[in-house]
């Protein structure tokens, strides 16, 4: 085990200078040091999704990245999403459409389903249940939060046109 | 939605104006969860608090021979490390049997393994550090010395001479035996057309997205422990955790805020937890331990592994003479506290048949010991296996004597005016509508087209199956359950309700949240009934301190029993507030009533007085009420089921699916479900839980299992081997609804928590034994996986 050693980035827009140790990955910084505890972790193997942050504009598994890797990168988490107002629609949509049950592995769905709503087209539902498949719900059988990222695509078309 | 009986009364006390029952209403305090601000327990941190992780045995059965743990003690960080020997003096051990479960044994179980291990996750240790990673890292400096014993892991051979027994004070390796026979099965078969098939289940486990947490703290000065846990029953947690503590109730508070996935999952006392409670206890101090995906396969309760061998007889009008099961399940080393392992199988043997007017029934159900990690209840509890040994004989007899699948339920459902009734196994059923749910769904799946679609797909060497289900659900469970048997587990629900002094109700109820809506359902009634909107409604749960004793929410019992005590509390608490009304207005409670927030005249509706207005009267000018006016602003009402012991719902589903006959591999296509779970109370939620349950039977029915080798080694024990259903590969489910409501309570609601699941693995390998028809192979083990289905096909 190595000694701390300095990381500076950006999250949520907040400048953050920490000392960590290089084996500390980017979910248990975000949870652990700064206490930012709506990125969940669910299987600490990359394949649940529930960790699912946006770094530099991508979404990333943050259980699988070091904190160091993060150096000098812009983090958005849940929380950043959720105080900017970015995915205000997509949230009323799975409120609306109870397009959660337990809410473990909301976060990380709302991050992947906004990544897939940034683009400017209308996916189809099979779309959307191929750029969610990374991302497990063991509550709802996923139908619940397809109709809300379907109906969320819809509602975006219609204010663009 | 189709409707069955009439309401009793023209006017219930929920068929008010601006009454929530029936509707579509968001659940309150969603955002929470959708802004990442939940509190589970993995997010909890408390001042002082150590972090425990345990080391585990690598092998399935063994000697432990020595621990040494000298190295570790003196790495940074460290705070204790315990041997089970050690906390033996904290907690004692305790053994998971009910009385009412005849012959049920099981050895004792300690909070961590004493002299041995009995399977592979088992602990051994526990490691206490400041932080989980510096106990992880002491964790690898803990040495333990093993003398492998010979593991038990075929559940066929676990009862053979030639096998170890795993507990030898036990005698043998047979922890429960239950028979049954009713009617006369040996005359009716040989009168019959006889078809049998052996049905094999893998072992599933509930991979709850959040694992399993806790966090104990033990306040020396207080002399009390407060337990936060993601648990679906924080009385039973209180209850057992004061029992091996030697402690009083009082002296325990369980405190449930939001938990990240049940199932059934978190309704079980594991060792793992006993241990941490009784580590806060010993080292004065808060100490939390959250189980990482590894330990959840190893450890989490399994469910289902069972092989059972059925028989059907069909008469040549299709008439179905008799079912006969011989369901062998093995259960790991131990009975699970304090529900028992026995449950899933005693479902099997009440539940097979079911939905049949069929008199003739024969049933062994056998649970045996093995070296594997521990089975207990998992959602749905033996209803998917009653269903698709019942359903899969159903579909053998129909293909036997050429009939169709549809046909043959038809003549066979128990008819929709023959209740109340009694099953062969003695269930008693008070009103099932099994003929209009088969009706229904005929119509949701347009079957006759589908047919005609199969047909013409096959031409083109494309196969598809349609697969149908009938099921019964076991739901409200009285103290028939457990009570009985000895278990401090609670059958009875309460709910407080008090009016606030503006006006607001809050609500305490017993039942417990992990997402199904129990706050909702509870709001909703407490408001429709009190007549007082639901944003004024705020519902506390998950903590013994603070609500009425009761359950909690498991078996499908949170809306119905639950449910009807919110609803007896509000009518209570409106009888009061309508009194206080009458004095202060100079009227009487006849005269008016609660509608919108205020007191209005029952004539005509007009406005009298706004209940924040009598809230303030009450508590800050009582000395304006006439003389003798005692305000009594809350109101506390119980309920449990007497009449009947389950109140059992029925459906029905139905699965399109295609074969790929060259890869094995399945694709969903489309499934259907009709489902009676009495009054709903809110649609959506009801079929949410629905296609929730549904998908979860999928993941059983395709994909889901938890492999062993033959030294009992658990070899998929990660998200990536151990396959569970995900957005791309499920279907869209389509719902419909017919409404019977028990008459055992004014709400007149059931339970829905476990339809989908109970029914969705059968539909499916029906489906698939339909679409592989013209290669004559029948398959009927789950999961159906590709090498499944191409050995039956005969490729590999």
């Amino acid at each position: 085990m190595s000694a701390p050693v300095p990381v500076s980035l950006l999250v949520n827009g907040e400048p953050i200078d920490g000392l960590v140790l290089p084996r500390l990955n980017l979910a248990d910084f975000l949870r652990e040091n700064l206490k930012l505890t709506g990125t969940h972790v669910g299987c600490e193997h990359g394949v649940c999704g529930a960790c699912t942050v946006r770094i530099d504009g991508e979404i990333v598994r943050s259980c699988l990245m070091l904190t160091i890797q993060a150096q000098g990168t812009s983090v958005e988490t849940i929380e950043g999403l959720s105080d900017n107002g970015e995915i205000a629609d997509l949230q009323a949509a799975f409120r609306e459409r109870n397009a959660l049950q337990c809410g473990y592995c909301t976060p990380g769905m709302l991050m992947t389903a906004q990544d897939l709503l940034k683009h400017p087209s209308v996916p189809d539902r099979q779309t959307i249940r191929e750029h969610l498949s990374g991302n497990y719900c063991r509550c709802t059988g996923y139908q619940a939060i397809v109709d809300a990222v379907e109906a969320t695509a819809r509602k975006r078309a219609e204010r663009r046109a | 939605m189709t409707v069955t009986r009439a309401p009793a009364e023209a006017l219930s006390v929920l068929d008010r104006p601006n009454s929530y029952i029936g509707k579509t209403v968001p659940r309150p305090n969603l955002d929470r969860l959708l802004q990442g601000r939940g509190q589970y327990v993995s997010d909890l941190e408390l001042p002082r608090m150590a972090h425990v992780v345990f080391l585990r045995s690598p092998h399935a059965h063994a000697r432990i021979v020595a621990i040494d743990a000298d190295a570790a003690r003196r790495m940074s960080g460290v705070i204790a490390i315990v041997t089970g020997r050690e906390l033996e003096a904290v907690i004692t051990p305790w053994v998971g049997v009910l009385s009412h479960l005849k012959g049920l044994k099981s050895a004792p179980q300690h909070a961590i393994a004493v002299d041995r291990v009995c399977w592979q996750g088992e602990a051994v240790a526990a490691i206490v550090a400041t932080s989980r990673a510096a106990a992880e890292d002491a964790m690898e400096h803990v040495s333990v010395g093993y003398e492998e014993l010979e593991a038990v892991t075929d559940m066929r051979t676990a009862l053979d001479p030639a096998t170890p027994v795993i507990h030898a004070s036990l005698g043998d390796n047979l922890a429960f035996e239950r028979t049954l026979d009713a009617g006369d099965v040996d005359q009716a078969l040989s009168e019959s057309e006889v078809v049998e098939a052996d049905f094999v289940f893998g072992r599933h486990t509930g991979v709850t997205l959040e694992p399993r947490a806790v966090v104990a703290d033990w306040n020396a000065a207080e002399a009390r422990l407060t337990i936060y846990q993601g648990t679906q029953a924080p009385h039973m947690v209180q209850n057992i955790a004061a029992l091996h503590l030697g402690l009083r109730e009082a002296q325990v508070r369980v405190i449930c805020k939001d938990v990240g996935g049940s199932f059934g999952i978190k309704v079980h006392i594991y060792a793992d937890e006993m241990a941490t409670y009784a580590l806060s206890k010993l080292l004065r101090r808060p100490v939390k331990f959250v189980a990482d995906r590894v330990e959840s396969f190893n450890t989490d309760i399994h469910a289902r592994d069972h092989r059972c061998r059925g028989r059907i007889g069909v008469g040549p009008d299709g008439t179905i003479t008799a079912f006969e099961i011989d369901d062998l399940t093995g259960i790991g080393p131990y009975s699970m506290y304090p529900r028992t392992s026995a449950i899933e199988a005693n479902q099997v043997v009440n539940l097979v048949g079911g939905p049949y007017a069929t008199a003739n029934y024969r049933a062994r159900a056998r649970v045996v010991f093995q070296n594997k990690n521990v089975m207990c209840q998992y959602r749905a509890v033996g209803h998917p296996i009653a269903c698709s040994v019942t359903e899969g004989l159903v579909d053998l007899a129909a293909a036997k004597i050429g009939m169709d699948p549809v046909e043959i339920r038809r003549r066979n459902l128990i008819a929709d005016d023959a209740y109340p009734c009694a099953s062969p196994s003695g269930m008693k059923f008070e009103q099932l509508s099994h003929h209009a749910s088969l009706t229904k769904l005929l119509q949701m799946m347009d079957y006759d087209a589908l047919r005609a679609e199969q047909m013409a797909l096959r031409a083109s060497n494309i196969h598809r199956g349609i697969g149908i289900a009938s099921f019964i659900e076991v739901t409200n469970p009285s103290a028939a359950f457990y009570g009985v048997g000895g278990a401090r587990i609670s059958s009875q629900d309460g709910v407080a309700v008090r009016l606030d002094a503006q006006g607001s109700v809050i609500c305490q109820t017993s039942i417990t949240e992990q997402g199904q809506g129990s706050e909702s359902l509870t709001a909703q009634i407490v408001g429709s009934v009190l007549g007082v909107s639901m944003e004024r409604v705020r519902v506390i749960l998950g903590d013994t301190d603070n609500t009425p004793y009761g359950g909690g929410t498991w078996a499908s019992r949170g809306a119905g029993i639950g449910g009807e005590a919110a609803l007896q509390a509000a009518k209570a608490l409106r009888e009061n507030v309508l009194k206080v009304a009458a004095a202060i207005l100079q009227s009487t409670p006849a005269e008016l009533d609660i509608v919108n927030d205020s007191i209005v005249n029952a004539a005509d509706g007009a406005p009298r007085i706004e209940l924040n207005e009598l809230a303030r009267t009450v508590y800050f000018r009582p000395d304006t009420l006439p003389p003798g006016i005692q305000p009594e602003l809350m109101a506390t009402r119980h309920f449990v089921p007497r009449q009947y012991p389950f109140a059992f719902t029925n459906g029905i589903q139905a699965a399109w699916l295609e074969v790929d006959t060259e890869t094995g591999f399945v694709t969903l296509l489309k499934h259907w479900v009709v489902e009676d779970c009495g009054t709903i109370i809110n649609p959506q939620l009801v079929d949410e839980q629905i296609r929730g349950g549904v998908v979860q039977g999928l993941g059983a029915a395709l994909f889901e299992k938890c492999i062993y080798d033959e030294r009992g080694q658990l070899t998929n024990a990660n998200m990536a081997d151990y396959l569970v259903p995900m957005s791309a590969e499920m279907p869209d489910i389509e719902i419909g609804h017919v409404v019977s409501p028990t008459q055992e309570s004014e709400l007149g609601a059931k339970g829905a928590g476990e339809a989908g699941t109970a029914g969705a693995a059968a539909a499916v390998a029906n489906a698939v034994n339909d679409a592989l028809r013209p290669f004559g192979a029948i398959i009927t083990e789950i999961p159906l996986t590709p090498q499944v289905i191409l050995t039956a096909l005969g490729r590999i």
